[in-house]
Order: structure tokens, then C-alpha cells, then sequence
């Protein structure tokens, strides 16, 4: 979910806009009623230092307004590495966005806590496939009352999907700087209009709605699942569409109260939610704190330190080497289970890794347990397929191949690229599947180089990274993926499908083309036939591990970092987990 | 960024009467009688050394990695300890020397070329040319020169070379500030006239008589560019913009240690020292040469 | 007084320069699943399908009302982005530049006054040493002595998480006292310590050595000694008559490091995680947020241009023989 989303060749496309959301990190104390007013005035009175005297209200704060924070009191304040983009669930496509507006709305499912098993949410079960697939009704939840008193019913889920897939609805719009993508739409439906999947939502009756689709999908459900999927309120929808998007109502545990820009977003208890007395394996209960502080501190190191110096009940993104420090700090590590994969790509289009002797040759050169230890230490296991072990249909029977610079030696002799020289592209910040980038790509470049390949190291800022390696400009480069509903389709057909292999914005990074493999993921995204999908998958994979089309590094684990006093976080693979299990103990840290 | 005296010491030196061998004596006497010249000037041919010399000096390959001890402190194997990826830092700080110096030499080299030109033109030739130029200059200097550098680095793209450029193009207005203003007090003196009217050309009362005139205060201004420009090279590799992975850059050095996590703080405080006072003491020597040189080359300043 | 002429011609070159960075905002801005037709619309929109010089001239009229454009990323005014975060940018600079000066001016005239004692040249090297030190080195050294090591002083940010505050000026050690929050007021001069000295650093050891060396000069005057020699106590002297002369070269160099603590605000803010413009710089740069460059430079610019103004004006008050 974090930089590159989602199945179907087209969201293949999407990746620019995300971006954006995984470096924004400005920040700002938030006075902007009054900044509106004062704007004219900038050039004048804001140069010489007086950048204001009226407003008042509003107030500075490192972290919650009032109450306690980190280390005692009833506010929760979750350290994280970026701010958000958008608060509304479907114009944004960053995994920091999406923690937010997690705590604001409902869908209709939902994932377990802990996994990506689907459990109901604002419908009050799960579906069964009509029509071959090509039709769900959903039951929904009675009672259910948005932020704003708007009532949720069979209208509201219409009225929300007409808005996302239909181009010419009035409010398919949105506000800020990814307005009018709806890009997680896009990936995982289809398109707008005639290239949606979802061809009509029927309202039956007050609280049944029917979906109609164009074709059965493998993972419809565990799409809507998908956090950008939430329901949003048509009344404050309707009233000002424009500012929804940092104004953002919904119907979930926790009501928005302020987003300083760059910052924190402020949230408050929801008491009237609808899911406190669900027991807590289906996602209910809470919530259990008076606020939750989001804040944002961009700085891994900084982040920690704030975490170590009480400045935060938790922390995302800790790296693998703060693990022991944080736990010596008298303080809770935990993990996520492992819903990602890094890997070292190989332009497949590119002599002379279009050789696949030379890609092995690259595989067996590099001591992946060393530098897996080295480099994740607790926080990963060594990769041997093409997705992780918790995601469904993962071959158990397939192994990498083994560490081997003379044979390595050998393939590359064979292949006439004895003294090759080539590049290596790292990313320039830490990632949830790859805390390291920069140290990983040097330590592969020196066991390359014991096997006679120079690889030179290339970084971009992350923005253009993403961009030139979407369009192929390297012969290796690392990246990873975070699964965003954990199906296989996810990760397969997004990342090594050739329809993902296009000419710019590519996730297919390693331009692999194989139309065996092609037609076995397209198999496994059309049917929902379990036992012929876990087939096809299977199958996948071992093509993949015989065409090698990337060294597969590892599964990380990602860390998050707790006060003592911090209880009843579900750390969750997709990395959006929901607040409203939280509870704070007395004591404090 | 620490671009840090500026005019001050621009204005300083002031015009100079050709240059006579007992000017040269007094001017070395007065140099080496300042004792922190004199430890600059050893400091700095210490580092020189140690660059040139590196794969002899050095006890390690500055890029073999060691991911077992990561962090290691100082021991008699590693006197300064070993970095995020187990290198010995006190090899990585010995080839450092080149990169961070070469950078340096290279940013004053751009600047001292482009400004003596612009400084020059305008100062000599005066009218337009002069108010045009120096209204450029102007605009320069109104940049926040990090900024500009930042801007300049993300045009060309991030690599040490254009950001050796960039700093390069932010200090050509203090270089041609200076130039300007000497030149402006060198031309009409007597011996320039003298050569007009024996019917030298523009370009040869310039290369003859104008610019070694302003040779003095050029000197001082251009050396204590580099001590900023050393400054410059690091904090552009601090932001990603230079030193590219795994270049022993010192700037680079201490960045890739800080942002290693936490455990810097806890066990690699070593990673974060060590490099530092690489560029602390480098700078800080070529700063009391400057001082130095400005007052061996400035009667004036003689107390 | 050349300031319109200055502004204009930064406009026009960070303009240019901007544009020069490679990438195309209407892609950005669409994040890239946009058709042709939907790109050519927001070029359109954004006015970017103009000739330059045009698309320049639109951008001098809107700024010049205050509009410096949206920026891509956000969605919001850039004047809105800067105002924001103006307050805790001039918050850390002010207190940085009077730490320099309340330190830099008395250390700088005792040593001129003490010339060649052991104490003028510890002054000397300590301060040539002051502006030899990386900012981000010594901000990281302070970060491990105050916090990590010794825990005196909190990190990161601009204030503790229990800590909130009114916010009136947006400037917490005032807004602070306005509302009678001492614990605030104490909170927010904790966090402000280690940026402070961080950035502080730099026009300390300059000032301290102009204070030094013009004070040397003015006390060679004729009129320092004929003071002296009619037998005014030497205090007087310093204070009445030489102090107050040499000040002007001082003034100069403080304008001048206001202008240049942008750059170092940049540094500064991006390790501690200080909310300000500078942050906002390397941001949008980092975004190709054209709109956000082009905002924060002529911002960068047009303080420096004022504050050298304000020096000029400075130099009247200090010296009678200058008249505007």
C-alpha cells in the first residue's frame, strides 16, 4: 500500500501520485482560518516578523490538545514516518493517509485484526458469489449514524460508489492535491464508466444493496475490504465535496478533529460507535482512549528518540537496528506479521540480463543470509518465493538458489560476462520491506564484485527514483512492495505481470514478460474457483524462481515501537491497523 | 549554510603596489610569525598528505565491510572504531581527505574563475557592463545560497560533481565583488596609464597590469571560500544532493551514520565524531591561513 | 535603493530555474492514471500551456497581490504553507541571532579591549572554530551530549507532547506568556535550546569577531585618544565613544547573517524536526512543488533585501554623519 498499489495493468499507472505521499512531510502549526483572511497581507507585514495578531483559538501543541500524552492520561500518540495527503479514503493512495482515515470510517468488510482474513464491518456478513461471481449482495448494519448524524444505509453505499465510478457524477471530485484521481478505484476496479468492473449498485431495500459486475474478480471482496473503500457521509458529501478531503466524516471509532499540516491529525473518541460490543477478533470493541495524536516526525533516528523520550505512545518504522535500543530502553517491540517482499530487480529487457544464466549468475553471487541477517536482523526472514509466506496459495516447495561465487563465476564465464559492469539502484529512504537500502545495495555491490561484476550505485531523490525506474532507465535497482489485501493477485500479477510492465510508471520494474506465467495470473485474477486458483499460483511461482527475475532479499517483519503502558495494539500485515483497540494502562511510562 | 564572512574580509587587502622581493620576504615572515597560520598550514599539509597517500597510510580498504561488527567502537585494530556497515572509519576518514578536499578546491576553482572574470570585466571596463554584471551579482547574493545550491543540484541532478558546481556558482558574486573593487582601484594609477599610452590593448593591461594587482586580496577571499565550500560539500551530501554511496565523502560519512537508526546514538556515537572533526579541523585550518594570509598581504592589518 | 530591481530579478531567475527542473507539475498533480486530454486540462488550468514570458508576467501580477500559486502536493496556497510556518522559522532565528548578539558583542569588546591576552585569543580561535564546525555535525553533537547522554534537554520538535498552547502569534515563548502558560513558556525554551545553538553558532563567532576588530580600529582613532589622554575613566571611553562607532561594521554583518540563517534553517530544521519554512524548502524541492520553490526563494530574498534594508536604516541611527 505504501508507494505502488494494486492488481490490473492499469493501476500499473497510478504510481506518480504516490509519490508524492510517501515524501510529503511538511509541517506546520495550523491557523488557517485566520491565514485564509491574512494572505493578502503576506508580502508586507509576514517579511518583517509579524506574522499576525488576530486568530487565537487555535492552539501549538507537540502533541494532544489538554490531557495526558505519551506517558500517562487517555491520549495515544502514534509516531510515524510521513504526514498524510488527503483524508479522504479515496483520493489518496499513501499508506499514511489511509492510517488516518482507518480510524474515521467504516467499509464493508474489513480485515481481521492481524491478518487479511475478511470479517464484516458495515455490512453484517459476508457475501456469497452469484451469477458465477458476477453479482454480491451485501446485508448491512442497521442503526449506524455518521459523525455528522446522517444516517448509513443501502443510499449512502450507493450514493459512494456512483460517486468513485462514475465520471460524470457531480461529486466524482475531490479536493487537494490528488484530487480526482480516486486512483485505488481505478487499480483495483478497472476505470470509470465502461472500464469499471462494477457495472451497477442496486439499492434493494433499506439496508441491502447489490453489486453487479462486468466479469467474476478473484479477490472482489478482499478489494472492498480495502481501506480506501470506506463509506463516506453523503450529507457532508453533498455539502462541500471540495473541502472533504481535509474535512473528512465517516462513521468509524474516532471523529476528526484538526490536521496540523505537516504535523498531526487530532482525533476524539466516537462514543456512539456502532462496533463496540463486536468481540475484538472482528475488528470491535473501543474504543478505548479519549484521542489519538498522529505525528508526524520524518527522521527515523528522530522519531525513535521521541519514542525513547516519552514524546509518543508508539512508533512505526523503526529500523531493524533500533529494535535492540528500544527494548533496552525498557520499552515493547512489536511486529508486523509479514506482508511485504524486497527484492533486487533485473531489467529482463536489457543485455545482458535478458540472459537468464546471467541473472542466476547475479542470484548465486550475493550472500542473501548475510546480509539479510545483517540488515533485518530480527525483522525479516530470507525471501525464496516471489510473495510472502501469509499470503494465500505461497509455495512452500520452491528454495532460492544457494549462495555459490564460484558456480556464479562459472555462469557468468559461460555467458561471456566475465568482467560485466553494470548498475545498482537503491532507494535514498527506508522502506517497511527494506529498512536499508542504501547499506543492502553496498554489500551486494561488494560480493559482486568477488565475482568480477562492478556495480555502480545510483540513487535518485524517491519521486524521480520511482519514476526512472518505472520507465527502466536501470539495469538492477531494489524496491519491495507492501500487499495491500493480501491475495497473490496482488503480488504477482501487479509486480511481474506484463501488463504492469509498461512503458512508463511500471511496477513490473524487472520488464518480465513471460506469457505462461501471463496466463496463469490471468486465470487466478478471473476465477473464484479456490482449488483452481491455488493451481494456477502455485504453478507461478515455480516459472518464477526458474526465470529469476529478481534476487528476492526478504520478508520483513516491520517493527513498531510501544510505551509499557500502551496494550491491545493488533499489529496488522497490510501496516493500517485501527486505534480503537487501544488502551492506555495506568502508570505510564 | 555557513557562508560566514562574506564582505567583511572581501573589502580587507585592498590595493597593492607591485609585488618586489622584499615585499615577498616581509610578507612570509609575517605569514610563518603567525603561529596559527603555521599550524594551519601543517594541518592542512597533513590532510594533503594523508589524501595523496591514502592507500599507503590507510590500515583498511575505506569500502570493505564488516556487517558483523557494525558500530564497533575504538579499538587498536580500528583506533577509530568501525561504521554502519563494520568499515574502519579511520580509513574511510584518510580517502575522505581526497573527496572532501578535491570538492572544495574544485568549488573555489569554479568560483574563483567565473568571478575573476565577472569582476574584472565589470571593474575595468565600469559603465553598463559594470551595472549590468554586478546587478546580477546582486541577484545572486539575494539567493539563500543553500537554495540556489539546492536548486542548481536538483536542475543538473544530484551527484558530487554538480554539487561541486553549484557551490561554485553560489560564491562567484563574493569573488567578483572583490576583484571588482580592486581592479576599480588599481586602474588609474599611474603605471596602467603608463601602459595605455605606450599602446597596450585592453586585454594586455589586464593580464599584465590589473590582475596581479588584485592578486592579494583575491588570495585571502578565494581561501577563505574554500573553507566554506568544504562546509557547502558537506551539507549537501547531509541532504542527498552529493556525495553518492559508499564514496567515504565526510559529510556523507556522518550523515549515512546518523540516519542508520537509533542505535547510533547508543553504540556509534564513534561514527558521528570521528568524521566531523575531519571537517572541523580541515576547515578550521584553512581559516587561520586565510586569517594569516590576509594579514601577511595587508600592511595595514600588521599589529 | 535597489530592492524592486533585486526582487524582480530573483522572481525571474528562480522562475526560470524552477522550470528548468526536470518533471511536469500537471502530471504530478494528476498522479499519472490522468488521460492526455485530462493533462492538457490541467495544463490549461494551470496555465501552463502559455508562452513562458506570459506564464512569468501572470506570476509577477499574482504575487506581487500576495498569490504565489498552489502548491501541487498539497492542494493549498502556497502563502497559506509559508504563514504557517513562519512563525516557528522567525521564532528559532530570532533567538538564535540574540544569542549570537547578546554573546558575540560582549566577548568581541572585551577581547578587543584585552587585545593579546591569553582571553582575546581563546576568543579568537574559539571563534574561528565556531564557524568552521558543520552545522548538522554540530547539531548531531548536541543531540548525543543533551539528550542522548546526558537528558537534559528534550528532542525533537517544538514542543513536548503534553505541552499545548494558545496559539495567537504563533510564536510559542510569546503566545506562552500571553496566556500565563510558564509550563509551556518553559517547554518550548527547552526545545529551542539545541536549534538555537545549532544555528546560533555561526553568527556568534561572527559577530564576536567584527565587534573585535572594529573596536580595535575605532580605539586608534584620534578621538578615542584624546578621550583617553584628558583622562576619562576607560570604561567610559569604550562605552561612550567607541563602542557606539563601532557598531556600524557590526550591524552590517548581523544583516547579513539574517539573510543566511535561511540556509542554515534548512539544516537546523530538518534534524530537529522543527516546523518551519526551511523544512517547507527542502520539501517542495524535493516534490518539484514549483509553486513552493518559487515561494520560499523570493521569501528568502525579499528578507534578506528588507533586513539590509533595515540595517541601513540601523547605520543612521548609529552614525548622525548618515542621512536619508
Amino acid at each position: 500500500m505504501q508507494e505502488r498499489f494494486v492488481s490490473k495493468g492499469k493501476s500499473a499507472r497510478i504510481a506518480k501520485g504516490v509519490i508524492l505521499a510517501g515524501i510529503q512531510q511538511t509541517r506546520t502549526i495550523s491557523r488557517r482560518h485566520f491565514l485564509r483572511l491574512s494572505a493578502a497581507g503576506f508580502t508586507g507585514a509576514a517579511l518583517l516578523g509579524v506574522a499576525g495578531c488576530g486568530g487565537g483559538g487555535e492552539t501549538i501543541s507537540g502533541g494532544g490538545q489538554g490531557g495526558g500524552g505519551a506517558g500517562g492520561g487517555n491520549t495515544f500518540v502514534f509516531g510515524r514516518g510521513a504526514d498524510s495527503v488527503s483524508l479522504d479514503p479515496i483520493n489518496t493512495t499513501d499508506g499514511e493517509s489511509l492510517r488516518v482515515t482507518r480510524q474515521i470510517f467504516d467499509g464493508l468488510l474489513d480485515f481481521a485484526p492481524e491478518s487479511t482474513d475478511l470479517v464484516p464491518s458495515l455490512a453484517i456478513e459476508i457475501p456469497k458469489p452469484e451469477n458465477g461471481g458476477r453479482a454480491y449482495t451485501f446485508k448491512l448494519r442497521e442503526g449506524v449514524k455518521f459523525h455528522d448524524g446522517a444516517p448509513f444505509d443501502a443510499e449512502a453505499v450507493k450514493f459512494n460508489f456512483d460517486r468513485w465510478r462514475d465520471s460524470k457524477n457531480p461529486y466524482h471530485k475531490g479536493g487537494g492535491g490528488q484530487s480526482e484521481s480516486f486512483a485505488y478505484y481505478v487499480g483495483q476496479f478497472g476505470g470509470f464508466d465502461g472500464d469499471s468492473i462494477i457495472t451497477d449498485v442496486e439499492v434493494v431495500d433499506e439496508y441491502t444493496v447489490r453489486f453487479t459486475l462486468k466479469q467474476p474478480q478473484g479477490p472482489f471482496l478482499k478489494n472492498i475490504a480495502m481501506s480506501p473503500f470506506a463509506i463516506g457521509s453523503p450529507k457532508a458529501i453533498k455539502a462541500n465535496v471540495e473541502d472533504f478531503w481535509q474535512e473528512p466524516v465517516g462513521s468509524g471509532p474516532f471523529k476528526f478533529v484538526a490536521w496540523n499540516r505537516g504535523s498531526t491529525v487530532e482525533l476524539e473518541a466516537n462514543e456512539d460507535w456502532w462496533g463496540s460490543d463486536l468481540p475484538a477478533s472482528q475488528g470491535g470493541g473501543g474504543p478505548k482512549v479519549d484521542k489519538v495524536v498522529i505525528r508526524a516526525i520524518p527522521d527515523n533516528t528522530s522519531r525513535v528518540a521521541a519514542l525513547t523520550g516519552g514524546e509518543l505512545s508508539a512508533a512505526d518504522g523503526l529500523t531493524p537496528e533500533d529494535v535492540p535500543s528500544v527494548r533496552d530502553s525498557g520499552l515493547k517491540v512489536e511486529f508486523r506479521p509479514p506482508l511485504t517482499i524486497g527484492y533486487l530487480a533485473m531489467n529482463t529487457q536489457k543485455k545482458p540480463f535478458d540472459d537468464v544464466n546471467v541473472r542466476r549468475a547475479i542470484y548465486q553471487a550475493i550472500d542473501m543470509d548475510k546480509i539479510v541477517e545483517a540488515f533485518f536482523g530480527d525483522t525479516g526472514q530470507v525471501a525464496t518465493t516471489y510473495m510472502p509466506p501469509t499470503v494465500p496459495f505461497w509455495n512452500e516447495s520452491v528454495e532460492r538458489y544457494p549462495f555459490d561465487p564460484e558456480a556464479a563465476k562459472q555462469l557468468l564465464k559461460d555467458a561471456g560476462q566475465e568482467n560485466l559492469e553494470t548498475d545498482l539502484w537503491y532507494m535514498p529512504i527506508p522502506r517497511p520491506y527494506m529498512p536499508d537500502g542504501k547499506g543492502i545495495a553496498q554489500a551486494m555491490q561488494a560480493d559482486l564484485e568477488k565475482v568480477g561484476v562492478t556495480a555502480k550505485l545510483v540513487t535518485y531523490e524517491w519521486g524521480t527514483y520511482l519514476e526512472r525506474t518505472g520507465q527502466g532507465d536501470h539495469d538492477m535497482a531494489l524496491l519491495g512492495w507492501t500487499g495491500d489485501n493480501g491475495d497473490p493477485d496482488n503480488f504477482l500479477n501487479v509486480l511481474l505481470g506484463s501488463a504492469s510492465a509498461t512503458e512508463t510508471d511500471a511496477l513490473n520494474i524487472a520488464y518480465y514478460k513471460n506469457p505462461q506465467v501471463d496466463k496463469l495470473l490471468q486465470k487466478g485474477q478471473t476465477t473464484i474457483d479456490q482449488s483452481e486458483r491455488e493451481r494456477v499460483y502455485l504453478r507461478a511461482q515455480e516459472l518464477l524462481v526458474e526465470d529469476a527475475p529478481w534476487v528476492p532479499i526478504a520478508y520483513a517483519k516491520p517493527p513498531l515501537g510501544f510505551q509499557k503502558n500502551v496494550q491491545g495494539y493488533q499489529a496488522s500485515p497490510t501496516g493500517g491497523e485501527a486505534f480503537n483497540t487501544v488502551e492506555l494502562t495506568g502508570g505510564g511510562a | 549554510m555557513a557562508e560566514t564572512r562574506v564582505q567583511q574580509d572581501a573589502a580587507a587587502g585592498g590595493p597593492s603596489n607591485v609585488a618586489t622581493r622584499s615585499r615577498r620576504q616581509d610578507f612570509l615572515r609575517v605569514f610563518f610569525s603567525n603561529r596559527l597560520a603555521v599550524f594551519g598550514t601543517a594541518v592542512i599539509s597533513l590532510f594533503i598528505l594523508m589524501a595523496v597517500f591514502a592507500p599507503l597510510i590507510a590500515p583498511y580498504d575505506p569500502l570493505q565491510q564488516d556487517l558483523v561488527n557494525k558500530f564497533a567502537g575504538p579499538s587498536r585494530e580500528h583506533l577509530m572504531g568501525q561504521d554502519e556497515l563494520g568499515r574502519d572509519i579511520l580509513s574511510r576518514v584518510i580517502y575522505g581527505a581526497r573527496i572532501s578536499l578535491t570538492a572544495g578546491l574544485a568549488a573555489v576553482g569554479i568560483a574563483t574563475a567565473l568571478g575573476t572574470l565577472v569582476g574584472l570585466v565589470a571593474g575595468f571596463f565600469g559603465g553598463w557592463a559594470d551595472s549590468i554584471l554586478m546587478r546580477l551579482m546582486d541577484i545572486l547574493l539575494a539567493f539563500p545560497s543553500i537554495l540556489l545550491a539546492i536548486v542548481i543540484v536538483s536542475i543538473l541532478g544530484p551527484s558530487l560533481a554538480n554539487a561541486m558546481l553549484a557551490i561554485g556558482i553560489v560564491f562567484v558574486p563574493q569573488i567578483a565583488r572583490v576583484v571588482r573593487s580592486s581592479v576599480i582601484s588599481v586602474r588609474e594609477r599611474d603605471y596602467i596609464e603608463a601602459e595605455r599610452a605606450l599602446g597596450a590593448g585592453n586585454a594586455q593591461i589586464i593580464l599584465s597590469g590589473v590582475l596581479p594587482n588584485s592578486m592579494a586580496p583575491l588570495i585571502v577571499q578565494a581561501t577563505l571560500t574554500l573553507a566554506t565550500a568544504i562546509l557547502d560539500v558537506a551539507a549537501l551530501s547531509f541532504l542527498g544532493l552529493g556525495a553518492r554511496a559508499p564514496s567515504p565523502e565526510w559529510g556523507a560519512m556522518l550523515t549515512d551514520a546518523f540516519r542508520a537508526g537509533y542505535g547510533v546514538f547508543q553504540q556509534g556515537q564513534h561514527a558521528i565524531i570521528f568524521p566531523g572533526i575531519a571537517i572541523a579541523l580541515s576547515v578550521l585550518a584553512v581559516n587561520f591561513i586565510g586569517d594569516g594570509l590576509r594579514d601577511a598581504l595587508d600592511p595595514r592589518r600588521r599589529r | 535603493m535597489q530592492i524592486i530591481p533585486v526582487l524582480l530579478g530573483v522572481s525571474f531567475v528562480v522562475f526560470f530555474m524552477v522550470r528548468a527542473i526536470p518533471g511536469d507539475p500537471a502530471q504530478i498533480l494528476l498522479g499519472q492514471q490522468a488521460t492526455q486530454e485530462q493533462v492538457a486540462q490541467v495544463r490549461e488550468n494551470m496555465g501552463l500551456d502559455k508562452p513562458v514570458i506570459v506564464q512569468y508576467g501572470l506570476f509577477l501580477f499574482d504575487a506581487v497581490r500576495g498569490d504565489l500559486g498552489d502548491s501541487v502536493v498539497t492542494g493549498r496556497p502556497v502563502t497559506t504553507e509559508l504563514l504557517e510556518r513562519l512563525p516557528a522559522t522567525l521564532e528559532l532565528t530570532a533567538f538564535a541571532m540574540l544569542v549570537a548578539v547578546l554573546v558575540g558583542v560582549p566577548v568581541g569588546v572585551i577581547s578587543a579591549v584585552k587585545q593579546y591576552s591569553l582571553l582575546d585569543k581563546a576568543t579568537s580561535v574559539l571563534a574561528l572554530t565556531g564557524i568552521s564546525m558543520p552545522i548538522f555535525w554540530l547539531a548531531m553533537i548536541l543531540i548525543v551530549v543533551f539528550f542522548v547522554n546526558l537528558g537534559w534537554l528534550p528532542f525533537p520538535g517544538r514542543l513536548g507532547t503534553e505541552t499545548t498552547i494558545t496559539a495567537f502569534t504563533g510564536l510559542v515563548l510569546v503566545d506562552s506568556l500571553l496566556t500565563l502558560n510558564f509550563a509551556g513558556f518553559w517547554d518550548g525554551l527547552l526545545h529551542l535550546i539545541m536549534p538555537a545553538i545549532a544555528l546560533g553558532t555561526i553568527p556568534m563567532a561572527v559577530v564576536t569577531r567584527m565587534t573585535r576588530s572594529s573596536m580595535l580600529e575605532v580605539m586608534n582613532e584620534d578621538y578615542v585618544r584624546t578621550a583617553r589622554a584628558k583622562g576619562v575613566a576607560p570604561w567610559r571611553v569604550i562605552f561612550k565613544h567607541a563602542l557606539r562607532n563601532a557598531m556600524l561594521p557590526t550591524v552590517t554583518v548581523i544583516g547579513l547573517q539574517v539573510g543566511l540563517l535561511m540556509g542554515g534553517a534548512v539544516i537546523t530544521e530538518t534534524i530537529f524536526s522543527w516546523p518551519g519554512v526551511g523544512q517547507f524548502a527542502y520539501d517542495s524541492i524535493n516534490r518539484r512543488d514549483y509553486a513552493g520553490i518559487q515561494g520560499v526563494v523570493l521569501y528568502g530574498a525579499a528578507l534578506f533585501v528588507l533586513v539590509n534594508l533595515l540595517v541601513d536604516v540601523l547605520y543612521a541611527i548609529f552614525d548622525p554623519r548618515v542621512r536619508y
